[in-house]
């Protein structure tokens, strides 16, 4: 059986990569090389709207074959250890969890990670590896969905673990500095005890660092009061891909001189520089801080709630998120949650966060008791002990730790016209049918971003073909984007046209190729094969 | 038989919150920090909540001892199903030094007055840790005791207690009346819903001074100082098992 008869059975695509390979293009025969001008010419033709080079159809997220970059030698490890004594790390099992991402399901075979402490140190293992055309996959609290923290070959991994001190702070504007490997969790900690929050908050708050978040920037729970990463955050120190260390660290609210770079920086997901210092603006930590949690019979219904909610609660809102009953009966058997209220439909978590606890009880309460009396909502309750907020909190915090006990999860973070939200649910579990084992809704509702999961015992070829494209050309026809926070990673840097236009991805190429020339910056994750 | 029940429920520091020592040391601070119902007196109104569910009681009453914002905590043990409330007004340097003695000979005139069955209380309060207010309460009315009970039933006209003890468990059977009081394993509370929230801003509140049940709430005890517990010391990390022995040797250790 020659390499032809394997070679008709796979993917017309899939054959133009595997001829790159040069073990096999002097087996290749005459009709095979025929098949490889046709299919090229296929690609190239469909290069701008395709999924993309280097993945076959039925899987797109997959890693195109390794670039030419250089492979680590005894030199540049020698290097290493001189500049990072005691930080540079090769054992193998230090590397394990390193190399694999959060969810368990992408894992790379780097055999350095490095931990500098100092900007400078990042610096200079970027000049370096520049020089040596080394690739580099920055890695924060690897919290990442999309497959964008860990390396996909043998990238040399680039920890801010170490990088984790707080420059300053200013207790009059609220301006925090910090070193990008600080942990968020900490740092709401350090600002309590100076009476001011974090203007995000996230499920991964423990592990993340804030280069991390700044890098994908992340959403999270209070989104909706405090505005997204790109307003909050008011300066960046960040090293380029040849070394430069370009130090916007600014901590002004007003600042119009010139283009405004960091907003390059703020989502490029680690392949424009990486980040390794962050200044943001902290909100001051509220007085009142109340929780409710809420159960709706239908989407409809969680809808007008929200209206009634806006309305009533407008000023002293600060989440509002929700979750379906496919989620509550995950925590409940997986992670032995007590569903507080009656069984419904659909929950919804407020919070409500204000400087005074006497009037906001009483906004909440005239709330609670209009849309209990006009059926609106079917049951609720509400907490103000900091244990009880937490554990409602946990009700929808915990929803994607409950997930991971079911199999292998098929993660989609979808933004929608808020209407849509629940329709593509809908949708989905009657176009999959008993294919997958559980397909959820969840998410932060009042942002418009639906967190639709879908679970199977284990990874199926056959299902992920059934859901993709499906979801994203349903989400594409409503306009709406097909990561609306966890970033494209590796994972759906393919999709990008669903959401993008071509002449705007073309751009994001230039951009990045003048950025980093090489290419060495996180390869492989973000910008679709097809932009080399 | 009145089948009445009065629980006892004590307005704490939230457990989660971080305690701070006032300057002057004379104890930790309390001004705008988040209060909430003592854990254990919450499983104490679960407890007596279910026994109405279960038609074993016919009443429950909360009582709380303190300033107005004791009345929150009331409206919460409300909400989760009591009938309705007592506060007994305490407030100022009163307040600060109101201790278990005091509320114990509280209890006993409101048990006198109300004609209660029984009194269920939280075993002990996360802010002094006491543990004494059931067992006083008990000896002033000359009532049996079934304290740090885990399971509570009735057995005809008697309770049979289940109580957490160092040993185990140990079962015993009390008359009525008598005064229980709840341990962790008891109950898990509910969570007050929405229509009982609405419902038991209804329940009626009643005011009563100490003065009025024949109690001084002059304390016998004063409070010298209140101290932080010390610093805990960084550890040392050493580089091989030589260095170990070496460092346990200089500490005497060895």
């Amino acid at each position: 059986m020659g390499i032809f008869q394997r070679f008709a059975r796979l993917p017309l695509k899939s054959r133009y990569i595997w001829c790159l390979s040069s073990q096999y293009s002097t087996d290749l025969t005459a009709v095979d090389r025929a098949l490889i001008v046709r299919s090229s010419q296929l690609i190239q033709h469909r290069c701008v709207h395709s999924r993309g080079l280097g993945a076959s159809p039925g899987n797109p997220g997959a890693a195109p074959p390794r670039l030419p970059f250089s492979r680590v030698t005894h030199e540049d490890l020698a290097f290493f250890r001189t500049l990072l004594p005691g930080r540079t790390i090769t054992d193998p099992d230090l590397l394990k969890s390193s190399n694999v991402d959060w969810l368990k399901t992408v894992e790379g075979n780097s055999e350095v990670l490095l931990r500098p402490k100092t900007t400078e140190e990042v610096s200079q293992i970027l000049r370096y590896c520049n020089e040596r055309n080394l690739a580099v996959c920055p890695q924060g609290g690897n919290t990442g969905l999309v497959g964008g923290s860990v390396p996909v070959f043998d990238e040399i991994i680039l920890s801010t673990s170490l990088m984790n001190q707080v420059i300053t702070f200013d207790n009059i504007s609220g301006i925090l500095t910090c070193q990008a490997g600080c942990v968020l969790e900490n740092l709401s900690n350090y600002l309590e005890e100076k009476d001011f929050i974090m203007p995000l908050d996230l499920g991964a708050k423990g592990s993340c660092h804030i280069g991390g978040n700044v890098s994908t920037n992340a959403g999270g729970l209070r989104l909706l009061r405090y505005g997204s990463l790109r307003g909050t955050v008011l300066g960046l120190e960040v090293v380029l891909a040849d070394g430069r260390i370009l130090n916007c660290l600014a901590t002004l609210r007003k600042d119009n001189t010139g283009y405004d770079l960091k907003q390059l920086f703020i989502g490029s997901e680690g392949t424009l520089g990486v980040i390794t210092a962050v200044s943001i603006l902290c909100p001051r930590k509220p007085k009142a801080v109340n929780v409710a949690f809420l159960g709706c019979s239908s989407f409809q219904q969680l809808l007008e709630t929200f209206q009634c909610c806006r309305g009533m609660l407008g000023e002293i809102l600060s989440a509002f998120e929700f979750l379906d009953a496919s989620c509550m009966s995950l925590l409940e058997k997986h992670l032995k949650l007590t569903n507080p209220i009656t069984e419904s439909p659909f929950y919804i978590v407020i919070e409500t966060a204000g400087s005074n606890a006497a009037h906001d009880e009483e906004k909440l309460h005239k709330f609670l008791e209009e849309v209990m009396t006009s059926s609106l909502v079917t049951d609720g309750t509400v907490a103000t002990e900091a244990t009880k907020i937490k554990a409602l909190w946990s009700l929808r915090e915990r929803v994607t730790e409950a997930l991971t006990h079911e199999g292998y999860t098929y993660k989609y973070d979808i933004s929608l016209p808020v209407e849509k939200i629940y329709d593509l649910v809908q949708d989905m579990r009657g176009h999959l049918g008993d294919r997958a084992k559980n397909v959820v809704g969840y998410g932060h509702v009042g942002d418009g971003n639906l967190h639709l999961n879908i679970t199977s015992p284990s990874k199926d070829p056959a299902l992920l073909a059934a859901i993709e494209p499906y979801v994203y050309e349903w989400t594409s026809k409503w306009k709406g984007s097909i990561s609306a926070e966890h970033g494209l990673g590796l994972k759906k840097r393919n999709y990008i046209y669903y959401s993008k236009p071509s002449e705007a991805v073309a751009l994001m190429g230039s951009i990045k190729a003048m950025l980093d020339p090489k290419g060495i910056l996180n390869p492989y994750k973000t910008l679709p094969d097809n932009i080399h | 038989m009145s089948g009445r029940v009065l629980v006892g429920v004590k307005r704490v520091i939230d457990y989660a919150v971080k305690i701070r020592v006032k300057p002057d040391r004379t104890g930790v601070v309390t001004d705008g920090v988040k209060h909430s119902m003592n854990p254990f007196c919450e499983i104490a109104v679960e407890e007596a909540v279910k026994l109405k569910e279960k038609k074993l009681v016919k009443e429950v009453v909360a009582v709380s001892c303190g300033p107005q914002q004791v009345q929150e905590t009331i409206r919460t043990a409300l909400a989760m199903g009591a009938d309705r409330g007592i506060h007994v007004e305490v407030s100022g340097k009163d307040y600060e030094t109101l201790g278990p003695l005091q509320v114990s000979k509280i209890f006993a005139a409101l048990a006198k007055k109300e004609q209660a069955d029984l009194i269920i209380l939280g075993k002990q309060a996360i802010d002094d840790d006491c543990n004494q207010t059931g067992q006083m309460t008990a000896a002033l009315l000359d009532w049996p005791q079934g304290t740090f009970a885990s399971e509570v039933s009735f057995e005809a006209d008697k309770l049979k207690v289940v109580r957490e003890i160092d040993g185990g468990l140990e079962t015993i059977k009390i008359n009525l009346p008598a005064v229980v009081t709840a341990d962790l394993r008891l109950n898990t509370p509910r969570y007050a819903t929405l229509p009982n929230i609405m419902k038991a801003k209804k329940k009626k509140i009643a005011n009563v001074k100490p003065a009025d049940l024949g109690v001084d709430v002059c304390s016998r005890l004063e409070v010298l100082k209140v101290d932080e517990p010390p610093q805990r010391q960084a550890g040392v990390k050493v580089e091989t098992v030589e260095d170990l022995v070496g460092k346990l040797k200089e500490a005497g250790r060895v």
